[in-house]
């Protein structure tokens, strides 16, 4: 048996392409969570609310502190104990977007941090309302400056989608597998899983060199 | 004729950063249209008393009106806000808004805290330029702008809001010194054409001289002198006052 059949290659090729769009729309999915999360996060963390600050604190450590598919598993099998019950696709979306999320909220608190003090004290000496000094004076300014770091972290949370094969999500590796374990040729399906994960994160990681930078000129 | 109600009122007012007391015991006013300049040496609490009045820093103890309504100790966010939108602030800095225009940085205040519309911001902000001589400037980014056109931009900006008082916080100590001359020159021409109440901080001697009604010296967190500034500059009482002045003007 050769160790590559092309004939079986294209062959295949539908069903993985087919399987990238889910790795695709639960990364886009996952990332909207995970960007909107993580700007709530710092937000509420910069505005160090009493109770709030500690829950949310201890929140953001306990997720970091343990693996994505140990938090994917309890999603998966907690959630509905307790009456929630959402596919294995929609577990994905929120255990990547929240696991994300925790580290969004530092790089959005970094850009924060990193806007002067003084735009601060210039939007107080005009009286803005504190909503419109964040949106209008310090999101536009500290958002741009951590565009790099989200975008590193969405092409990291793109590469991370294959591990929701655990709870039976049909993305590209997963679909792989299957087609694997019905021919028992693994070697085309993987090697081609690869490639697809090639042909987009290196762009991307690109683009992100480029969003870097301009944000060293600027 | 009696005398007008002071405008600003500080009454007894200390202020603490930890162990560090900044201003002690402090009191003064303020009438409406006096041009007050605050001078001293680093650390003396001029800049303090700027940022107290802008509600940048709390009052540890002791009090702050602004045309009656108490500034230190408002009621309520809303009140605090109605007080504050009689004051405006001119930072070393400038401290302009790099993601907006110059004309985003001159209607945000207007539009968002007066309920101006935008066209009615737009005419204010346009008429300003002209004043400190940016008309062409509207649509640039502050980055576009020498030391000095963000200076008048800021000072354009602070003006938009009306202020009853402004508040210049060693507007020059960051320029140039070939631009340093305009924007005084601008600040003089306001100061003779507005009834603008000024407390200005600054260690430009002269500008102090021309402009100012009265001249306080601060030390150590207290007024040591407060005088017209013909008899401050001339023949100060303090014994600090004089080695203060013949420090900076020799300097």
């Amino acid at each position: 048996m050769p160790l590559w059949d092309w004939d079986y290659a294209l062959a295949i090729l539908p069903d993985l392409l087919l399987a990238l769009v889910t790795t695709i729309e639960i990364t886009v999915l996952g990332s909207v969570v995970a960007l909107l999360l993580g700007l709530v996060f710092a937000v509420l963390r910069r505005a160090h609310i009493p109770v709030v600050d500690q829950i949310l604190a201890a929140f953001i450590e306990i997720v970091r502190s343990t693996p994505l598919l140990v938090q994917v598993f309890f999603l998966f099998f907690a959630l509905p104990r307790l009456g929630v019950t959402l596919s294995a696709f929609a577990i994905g979306v929120v255990g990547l977007g929240v696991h994300y999320a925790t580290y969004t909220s530092e790089v959005y608190r970094a850009g924060i941090d990193a806007v002067p003090r003084g735009q601060w004290e210039a939007a107080t000496a005009l009286s803005l309302p504190r909503r419109r000094v964040w949106t209008g004076v310090v999101l536009p300014q500290a958002i741009p400056r951590v565009l790099p770091a989200l975008g590193n972290y969405v092409i990291s949370m793109f590469k991370e989608v294959p591990l929701l094969l655990a709870i039976g999500v049909v993305e590209v590796v997963n679909a792989g597998r299957e087609i694997g374990s019905q021919t028992f040729r693994y070697v085309e399906p993987y090697t081609i899983a690869g490639i697809l994960f090639l042909l987009l994160s290196y762009p991307a990681s690109l683009l992100v060199r480029r969003l870097e930078r301009r944000s060293v000129r600027t | 004729m009696s005398a007008p109600d002071p405008l600003i009122v500080f009454d007894g007012v200390e202020k603490r950063f930890g162990e560090n007391v900044v201003l002690r015991d402090l009191s003064f006013t303020v009438a409406p249209g006096e041009h007050v300049t605050l001078i001293g040496p680093s650390g003396s609490g001029k800049t303090t008393i700027l940022r107290l009045l802008m509600t940048l820093d709390r009052v540890t103890a002791g009090s702050i009106t602004v045309g009656g309504e108490s500034l230190s100790h408002a009621p309520n966010e809303k009140a605090l806000s109605v007080v504050r939108r009689r004051i405006g602030m001119v930072f070393q800095q400038f401290n302009l808004f790099p993601n907006m225009t110059v004309r985003g940085n001159l209607v945000e205040g207007p539009t968002r805290v007066l309920g101006l519309s935008k066209d009615e911001a737009n005419a204010r902000a346009a008429d300003l330029l002209e004043l400190v001589g940016l008309g062409e400037k509207i649509d640039a980014h502050p980055t576009q702008l020498s030391g000095g056109q963000q200076q008048r931009v800021a000072i354009a900006r602070a003006l938009a809001m009306r202020p009853d008082v402004l508040l210049l916080d060693e507007v020059t100590s960051a320029l140039d010194p070939e631009l340093v001359a305009g924007v005084l020159a601008l600040l003089k021409d306001l100061g003779e054409t507005t009834d603008i109440t000024f407390l200005c901080v600054t260690h430009e001697m002269g500008f102090a001289r021309d402009f100012s009604d009265r001249v306080m010296m601060l030390d150590g967190g207290r007024v040591i002198e407060d005088a017209p500034p013909e008899r401050l500059f001339t023949a100060p009482d303090h014994e600090r006052t004089q080695t203060f002045l013949h420090a900076i003007l020799s300097h």
